[in-house]
């Protein structure tokens, strides 16, 4: 098994980072909090894609804690940012609730078109919504963070960018936990063979269910991250660029490490941002060449760069293949 | 003595070919079955019906007396019965000790656990020492992608033992290995399958392995029993020789 940080250092290292923002200048906090919030989606992609699943449709999710909130926050004035990140947790882990054992007996691109439909199925509900703004949706309040009110922009970017960094720290920590896991292991096992896992005893359909719901609740706190960062929602939050962004995100990480899902997507805002200014009538030229390299060049992921493949680190050895008869006799 | 496994007019068509015609077996606990026949003659067949992969047209399957006919593989597994699979069914990213810890979770009666490790618990003592009894303890930690076939063959049939099943379905267990080690291999497999699994039924095509290993043969020809009996009696029947075994 890997030896990875105690988690009581990972919570540090978090810490250090929300800390951090107070010497970042300020356009690159709303950046870094994009990044974060895209990153939390995108992990949520990660632990379903261990299972050998890739959801095309997060954004369903994603809107889902995104009106979840926007709507508690316009119904009962509840500003604050801690809260909101939870209810959005728990309106797209409910929704994963129901949608996950119905699409879990499905595999491969079935269940990637399964997960898009359902999401283009939400935007389509939401555009004809008057009661919900239509395709304009609707604004909220400015978030607050146990009762503190952030005049100065400064301060309010900066209060977001620490929320989203903790909270996306958080779930990373809780991922690498995951990985390391009972469950993790079986994920693996179920991406390779989940006939053989139910031949050994185990429902497979269940540990892509239990993942799917992770990827919801991850994405529903994405949702109340956004709308916090916008103080808007509508019905492009479940259309399925949006989707798709998450999924670049995943691609460009690889399933091997939740740092590389930051810094995949980090490296994508940096990307995006940068060729939008200086490029700005090609700048998704520049995004699909980095992309096009990242596939390229690093076929399982960014995370490749520094968790080598358990194939390459016992290259030696394996040139000289294990027999039956010397592993018998051995 | 009470039948492990009792199969009573088992039938199963795919459109015109006849998998499984009227099929009546009972397999007593502590019985080596070894099941021969041409390719399609339906041994595989019998196998995955057993095992629930396959359900039958019609005909009853019973594990110690209970009806396991409706069970999925998951079901059949838990309720004792576990297989190896022709082509071994193995998850070739993972260490061989990792697949054996995947089998060791398929017993747990509660959820898998999120936060525990998974090679806590005692599930990878477990897991090497299941590679022991097979002598692969010190491949433990070599992914299976860089093992040969042979060395997969004896990590699949682990993996079925891993539940200590009633009973255990090898299918062609030596098939991939080379004559040399053919023998070594099946004394290895049944020296360790020996104390956690007393019946097995193994689907072979070697009728050296066959007379060697089994107490008893089941000879299968177009989805049905040809012969079934001792291993000598059974090998010199003049149908199994024209049909099965051409003569050998």
């Amino acid at each position: 098994m890997k030896r990875s940080l105690h988690p009581v250092i990972m919570i540090m290292l978090v810490v250090a980072a929300a800390l951090f923002g107070r010497a970042l200048p300020t356009w690159t906090l709303s950046l870094a909090t994009v990044a974060a919030s895209n990153a939390l989606i995108a992990l949520g992609i990660v632990v379903l894609a261990r299972t050998g699943n890739v959801s095309f449709g997060q954004g369903l999710f994603f809107a889902a804690g995104g009106y979840g909130v926007a709507l508690i926050a316009n119904a009962w004035g509840m500003t604050d940012a801690v809260a909101q990140v939870i209810i959005g947790a728990i309106c797209g882990g409910l929704l994963g609730l129901v949608i996950g054992p119905l699409i879990a007996r499905y595999t491969g691109i079935f269940f990637g078109m399964l997960t898009l439909a359902l999401s283009m199925v939400l935007y389509g509900a939401l555009v004809k919504s008057t009661v919900l703004g239509g395709s304009d949706g609707f604004n909220v309040g400015r978030p607050t963070l146990f009762g503190m009110i952030f005049v100065d922009p400064r301060e309010a970017d900066f209060m977001l960018y620490a929320v989203s960094v903790v909270t996306t720290g958080l779930a990373g920590i809780a991922a690498t936990i995951l990985f390391r896991s009972e469950l993790g292991l079986v994920s693996l096992a179920v991406r390779e063979n989940n006939l053989r896992v139910e031949y050994l005893g185990t429902s497979a359909n269940r540990i892509v269910t239990i993942n799917f719901i992770i990827a919801a609740v991850f994405a529903g706190a994405g949702g109340a991250f956004a709308l916090m960062a916008q103080r808007h929602i509508d019905p492009q939050f479940a259309y399925w660029t949006t989707s798709g962004e998450f999924v670049f995100v995943a691609i460009l990480a690889g399933y091997q490490s939740v740092a590389a899902v930051f810094v995949a997507s980090l490296a994508l805002e940096l990307v995006r941002s940068f060729s939008n200014l200086y490029l700005p009538n090609t700048w998704q030229l520049v995004l699909g060449i980095f992309l096009l390299g990242v596939i390229l060049f690093l076929p399982r992921g960014i995370g490749s760069l520094w968790i080598r493949d358990k194939h390459k680190k016992n290259d030696s050895a394996a040139e000289t293949p294990v027999t039956a008869e010397k592993g018998a006799v051995s | 003595m009470n039948p492990v496994l009792s199969v009573r007019g088992l039938d199963k068509r795919f459109g015109a070919v006849v998998a499984a015609d009227a099929l009546t077996i009972e397999i007593a606990a502590g019985q080596k079955v070894s099941l021969i026949g041409a390719n399609g003659a339906g041994k595989t067949t019998f196998v995955n019906m057993v095992t629930g992969y396959l359900k039958p047209d019609s005909g009853s399957i019973a594990l110690d007396g209970m009806n396991i006919g409706g069970h999925s593989p998951r079901g059949v597994a838990q309720l004792g019965i576990s297989r190896s699979f022709q082509i071994p069914q193995l998850f070739i990213e993972l260490t061989a000790a990792e697949n054996l810890m995947v089998a060791v979770s398929g017993t747990r009666t509660q959820a898998l656990s999120f936060h525990s490790p998974a090679d806590a618990q005692g599930r990878r003592e477990k897991a090497v020492e299941l590679l022991g009894r097979f002598g692969l303890a010190d491949l433990a930690d070599r992914p299976v992608s860089e093992l040969a076939g042979g060395v997969r063959k004896l990590i699949d049939i682990a993996m079925a033992l891993v539940r200590r099943p009633k009973l255990l379905l090898l299918d062609e267990p030596t098939s991939g290995v080379s004559a040399e080690e053919k023998f070594a291999t099946m004394d290895r497999v049944i020296h360790a399958v020996a104390p956690d699994a007393a019946t097995i039924v193994f689907v072979e095509h070697d009728m050296e392995i066959v007379s060697r290993y089994a107490d008893r043969v089941v000879a299968f020809y177009s989805g049905r029993i040809l012969a079934d009996g001792n291993p000598n009696d059974v090998l010199k029947d003049p149908e199994v020789r024209r049909y099965v075994t051409g003569g050998a």
